[in-house]
């Protein structure tokens, strides 16, 4: 294992934070599995790339684990029946999104018996020795999407186009409060394992590394114990402990740690050999392979001095986040801000009625001590911090500069999209600027120049396509005039009249005329004849 | 002298017949400022500008004959677009020619509708779908909201509705300006 060896080092990145880690609050209760409402909430569009569709009806009858939306197109991703009931309703609801825009889901009235269904993939006990094709089709078919927050379609991740010489498994975790990886590493690790191994044959590697803080030593110790556990079969997979420097659960800040190798922008890790999944992930295969489960439940960290009882909870994908910070004690008086997500990259949302998405990693319940509101913003006073700490080695505060004044291109030039948007330029700003605020605006503005351009290319081919058709139709339209007129000066040539058919025509209308005339005269010369009264 | 004389006009005709060889051999086709003009445009096709269409406009800007700021489906943004690339100074969107709206798409009544095809001969990009004496529907993808299928209507079947922002094109607001902070 040449490669392997080469990697028993460390490496390090740019930039990065130590911050707290919050991770205890929520790791000192085990995973519990959280009791779920009459009503799930299953938004069609909880994984990146095209909406799932429906296969259900309203008012249909499914058990648990049956398939309610199937993926439309190659990046997109299953949906499952969580429990068993009737589908109430297929309609936009409110989802954690910025926007607060409600998205299309499916509405699950759930019956209580939880009754699964029977219709379920055959279990797979000796699973290393099939056909990865085979793999990746079960992967599809169980939904499973990265459970690490970007919601990545796996079975797609899983087919890469070049080849694959390094699996890294990322367990860091390093985002503060969260620990939903860390308490799944604990209980499940053979999980964990398991479906690494199973990730890696489905890719054809070799080396698999598994990279986790140094901050977590009992989630280390199960995951050791599991891969001796494994015995010959976890050979080649290294578990590497990486220094707790947030990001370095950032999959190209990971790689850069654990390799060396720098991913160079607008590249992917594949293009290195190199694929990243995340330890929830690989457990949600292992499930869907070895137990016929597709991914109906995650594990989701609910934590923050605004719960009472913070905890894990394995909360079934559409439970409500209101369900689930209930079941930990409720909100406490210090309830300030609900966040989706850490305190660093996470989205702060209205309202806690919006659902558990297979995406979602954390609900923090943010006291004003936790997450104090923004200070007032002052003017940049370029002090560079911003520049020191940015883990993708790029300009904060020129992108910054560029975003507050619209000048978008240039923004992009420095390499806006690189932005991992880790939160770090704005922890350490001391004017308290909005700075990932800025590229979250910057990006979507040249999204939104991006579409309304295509969309002015298609309407300059359709325009172009008219004007063409309008010319054709007109032209068709004359030859086939002038056809017409031959084949009449041909006939009236082939019937031997002499006469010209214009002077005919005209003859034929003084005819006409004449005739007409005379009808008139003849009868105004009859009322004439009448007697008046 | 003479010598001079010869080997200057020489050198005159050589060079004469060089240029004159070069400007029909790499002849540019087309007017490529009047493409990068219609690059600029929002291709609405609407006719606001008074020209039919993007096309005839963005000419008539490159000759010189129309001014920058008659197009208002490309707002004033369009217009400083087209001043920077034109190197002119930007100017107010003239308010004859219309004033800037949200996006908008065109809706059929479908109830209403009696199946006339007119809006179907005035629709410039196509976007309107249906047969005489049946019901006809826009293609809400391909509208560009240049609201010219309204006028035709008989029966004022067609409405213009802002198309709402959705979960992915929704922005996100522009933050604070802490140059306010500057002023204080």
């Amino acid at each position: 294992m040449p490669l392997l060896n080469t990697l028993a080092r460390l490496w390090r990145f740019n930039g990065g934070l130590h911050l707290p880690g919050h991770k205890h609050e929520s790791t000192a209760r085990p995973i519990e599995l959280a009791r779920w409402p009459h009503e799930l909430v299953l938004p069609l569009a909880q994984h990146l790339g095209a909406a799932a569709k429906p296969v259900v009806a309203i008012g249909q009858r499914v058990n648990k684990g049956e398939l309610l939306a199937q993926p439309e197109g190659h990046v997109s991703a299953a949906l499952h029946a969580p429990t068993s009931g009737s589908v109430a309703a297929i309609e936009p609801r409110p989802s954690a999104h910025p926007s607060g825009i409600p998205t299309p889901a499916i509405v699950l009235e759930a019956d209580g018996r939880d009754a699964w269904t029977e219709r379920l993939p055959a279990p797979i006990e000796d699973s290393l020795k099939l056909d990865p094709a085979y793999l990746r089709q079960r992967v599809r078919e169980a939904g499973i999407v990265g459970l690490g927050g970007a919601a990545f379609p796996s079975a797609v991740k899983l087919d890469p186009r070049g080849a694959i010489r390094l699996l890294v498994l990322n367990a860091a975790e390093c985002e503060p409060y969260i620990s939903c990886d860390e308490m799944l590493m604990r209980e499940r690790a053979r999980a964990v394992v398991g479906g690494l191994l199973i990730m890696r044959r489905a890719l054809g590697a070799n080396d698999c590394i598994i990279g986790i803080e140094d901050s977590k030593p009992e989630a280390f110790a199960a995951l050791s114990e599991a891969l001796a556990q494994f015995g010959d079969d976890a050979e080649d997979v290294l578990l590497q402990q990486v220094p707790a420097l947030y990001p370095s659960g950032g999959s190209k800040q990971l790689i850069r740690l654990l390799t060396g190798i720098e991913i160079p922008r607008s590249g992917h890790a594949t293009d290195a050999g190199i694929l990243c999944h995340n330890v929830g992930t690989a457990a949600a295969v292992h499930d869907a392979i070895v137990e016929g489960r597709p991914l109906i439940s995650r594990i989701v960290t609910v934590t923050g001095a605004g719960v009472a009882a913070p905890r894990n909870f394995e909360a079934l994908i559409g439970t409500p986040v209101d369900a689930l910070v209930e079941q930990a004690g409720g909100y406490t008086d210090r309830a300030e801000r609900l966040i989706i997500g850490g305190p660093m990259m996470g989205l702060a949302i209205p309202h806690g009625g919006v659902p558990v998405t297979k995406g979602m990693q954390c609900v923090l319940v943010a006291s004003r001590a936790e997450l104090a509101p923004p200070e007032p913003a002052m003017p940049c006073i370029r002090c560079g911090e911003c520049v020191s700490v940015c883990p993708v080695d790029l300009l904060p505060q020129q992108l910054y500069w560029h975003a507050r004044a619209r000048e978008f291109d240039r923004a992009q030039a420095l390499h806006l999209f690189d932005c991992i948007e880790c939160g770090c330029c704005a922890a350490v700003c001391p004017s308290h600027l909005p700075l990932v605020q800025y590229y979250r605006y910057a990006k979507t503005e040249v999204r939104a120049t991006e579409r309304s351009q295509q969309a002015a290319e298609q309407a300059r081919s359709r325009h172009q396509f008219r004007l063409m058709r309008l010319e054709r139709d007109k032209e068709a339209r004359a030859a086939k005039l002038r056809q017409r007129k031959e084949t009449l000066a041909a006939e009236a040539a082939a019937s031997g009249a002499p006469e010209d058919p214009k002077k005919a025509a005209i003859a034929a209308a003084l005819a006409r005329v004449q005739a007409k005339k005379a009808a008139q005269q003849a009868a105004a010369a009859g009322k004439a004849d009448e007697p008046a009264d | 002298m003479l010598i001079a004389l010869l080997a200057f006009a020489g050198l005159a005709l050589a060079f004469g017949l060089l240029l004159g060889f070069a400007a029909v051999k790499f002849r540019v086709v087309g007017d490529p400022l009047a493409d990068r003009i219609d690059a600029v445009l929002p291709q609405t096709q609407c006719g606001q500008c008074g020209f039919p269409g993007c096309r005839p406009y963005a000419e008539a800007i490159a000759r010189r004959e129309a001014d920058i700021n008659q197009c208002p489906p490309g707002g004033q943004a369009g217009v400083d677009a087209l001043a920077e690339l034109l190197g002119v100074e930007s100017k107010p969107l003239s308010a004859e020619h219309g004033v800037e709206k949200p996006k908008m798409r065109a809706v059929i009544d479908e109830t209403t509708c009696i199946g006339c095809t007119l809006c179907i001969q005035a629709c410039p990009v196509d976007a309107i779908l249906g047969a005489a004496r049946h019901m006809h529907t826009v293609i809400a993808a391909e509208c560009t909201g240049c609201e010219l299928c309204l006028a035709p209507c008989p029966v004022d079947c067609i409405a213009m509705v802002e198309i709402a922002p959705t979960a992915s094109t929704w922005k996100w607001p522009a933050p604070r300006d802490p140059s306010a902070a500057d002023a204080a």
